[in-house]
């Protein structure tokens, strides 16, 4: 059970909420309350777009537990749109190719389960290929 | 009068859709079962392995403050109507209120009446804006509907579904005229506390629950308002199956064309709670200003609830800015009954 970390991390991980630096306005995710540019205090919160391209990816053919049910599955590392780079997994992954430079989107999904059957439900963001309108 | 109605008039300043991409063919269920199918309803959206009915709501959630352009701090109460809420015991409210970035100085809660939950959550918001409680509300119908496999409801039992925002009329893109809700005790379907799955009594479904209760609904609707068929562009019921909202449909004098918009079971199944607010989401796509909307929802154990919407000319300035209904149906990645199993957790891994 790690509810208090959870909890903690919960903004972040729902909905890509991190920090804007006051003084230099670079995006920093995840929120640390320094700048890692001018490391000067930055606890401004700010809202992600969500929006980014794949910088690189492997595919996981065998999960480290709470994830093996979901193999195999993509990890991916995103720079979003506004400056940051992070670590996520892929989902909705359908006929599209996976590739260097691809556009997604963030998602919020189940990332596992706490415990078994009993334990807390943990959510979380994950990336997808771009949702495509259709053309009118 | 029995008519349903708030002080303040109230509407929907904004929608939003949401299907998962899985599909799976009914005659693949066939297959395995050696069943009969499910007639015209040639597949069912199943939701990806990481999805869930609060998952759902938060991406619902998002394209529906999208188009109401309103800041998720002035959301009042965030309801979720649902039969497959994740937790028997912790709200889906709270964490989707946290994702869609509410504040927590709200009203969070979840709705359960069957298939009509989401409908329950919409007519309440209506009294919650109505008042002068709520400047704005976000009502959701959301399911990731179970069948017991090898069931004549594993056939059909789907996910999705739309998260609606109301708030003042004179903001809306569609007003809402007035509703109606009838219900009364009847035995159709049901899932007790720790059941995995739903019971249904097989026939009784069809005539003494939902055309019985739809019926009642609808015609109290119809005489209250003084309108016939004919005064609206388009009509929604509840879809368990093509047959039923098509059969209440032409009884009630409704052509094929004013059903169809947004009678999306042939494509996608009966995604319960979610089925009358995503019906009305596809017809709000391509509504036009003017438009009169009725809905009417049908819920097992049971109930209906008739609403009607004017379609108002600021739709034409919120279509375009949350993907539509039809881009959700069209993202589609059919999966075998075997993937199937291991997505809806039918395969036990004794974790």
């Amino acid at each position: 059970m790690e509810n208090p970390r959870h909890w903690r991390l919960k903004k972040q991980r729902y909905a890509l909420v991190g920090e804007i630096c006051p003084h230099c306005a670079v995006k920093i995710f995840p929120p640390r309350d320094v700048c890692p540019e001018c490391g000067l205090e930055a606890k401004t919160s700010y809202q992600f777009s969500g929006k980014g391209k794949i910088y690189s990816y492997t595919k996981m053919t065998d999960g480290p537990a709470g994830f093996r049910q979901n193999a195999p599955y993509f990890v991916a590392l995103i720079q979003l749109n506004e400056g940051p780079m992070i670590t996520a997994q892929l989902t909705d992954v359908g006929d599209e190719e996976i590739k260097i430079g691809s556009p997604v989107e963030m998602v919020t999904r189940k990332l596992r389960e706490d415990g078994d059957q009993h334990g807390a439900i943990l959510y979380g963001y994950k990336f997808r290929p771009v949702l495509q309108e259709v053309s009118a | 009068m029995k008519l349903l109605k708030p002080e303040n008039p109230v509407g929907i300043i904004g929608y939003g859709a949401y299907i998962p991409r899985y599909r799976i063919k009914t005659t693949e269920i066939a297959r395995v079962w050696r069943g009969e199918g499910a007639g015209p309803i040639r597949e069912k959206s199943v939701p990806g392995p990481d999805e869930d009915t609060i998952t759902m709501s938060i991406e619902a959630g998002r394209n529906a403050l999208a188009r109401a352009r309103v800041a998720p701090e002035s959301i009042r109460a965030i309801w979720i109507g649902s039969e497959s809420h994740p937790y028997a015991v912790k709200p889906s409210g709270t964490i989707v209120a946290e994702a869609l970035g509410a504040d927590s100085s709200i009203s969070a809660a979840d709705f359960e009446f069957a298939c009509k939950a989401g409908t329950e959550a919409l007519i309440a918001g209506m009294g919650f804006v109505g008042s002068g409680m709520a400047r704005y509300m976000m009502a959701i119908g959301m399911d990731t509907a179970q069948g017991k496999p090898g069931d004549v409801l594993e056939y059909t039992a789907a996910a999705g579904g739309g998260a609606l925002i109301l708030g003042p009329a004179a903001e809306s893109a569609a007003v809402l005229d007035g509703a109606y809700s009838y219900v009364s005790d009847t035995p159709d379907f049901w899932r007790r506390q720790t059941a995995k799955y739903p019971e249904h009594a097989q026939r009784f479904t069809g005539e003494p629950a939902y055309f019985d209760h739809i019926g009642h609904a609808l015609r109290t609707y119809l005489d209250e308002t003084g309108t016939t068929a004919k005064d609206y562009a388009y009509v929604i019921f509840h879809q368990p199956n093509a047959k039923f909202p098509q059969k209440i449909a032409k009884e009630a004098g409704f052509t094929p064309d004013q059903l169809a918009p947004g009678l999306l079971s042939p494509f996608i199944g009966n995604t319960y709670s979610g089925a009358v607010p995503l019906g009305l989401c596809a017809t709000l796509d391509i509504a036009r200003p003017g438009d009169r909307i009725l809905a009417v929802s049908f819920g097992s154990g049971a109930g209906s609830d008739a609403f009607s919407l004017t379609v108002t000319s600021k739709i034409d300035e919120v279509r375009a800015l949350a993907p539509t209904t039809q881009a959700y149906i069209n993202r589609r990645t059919e999966i075998d009954y075997a993937v199937y199993a291991k997505y809806r957790e039918k395969i036990d891994f004794d974790r």
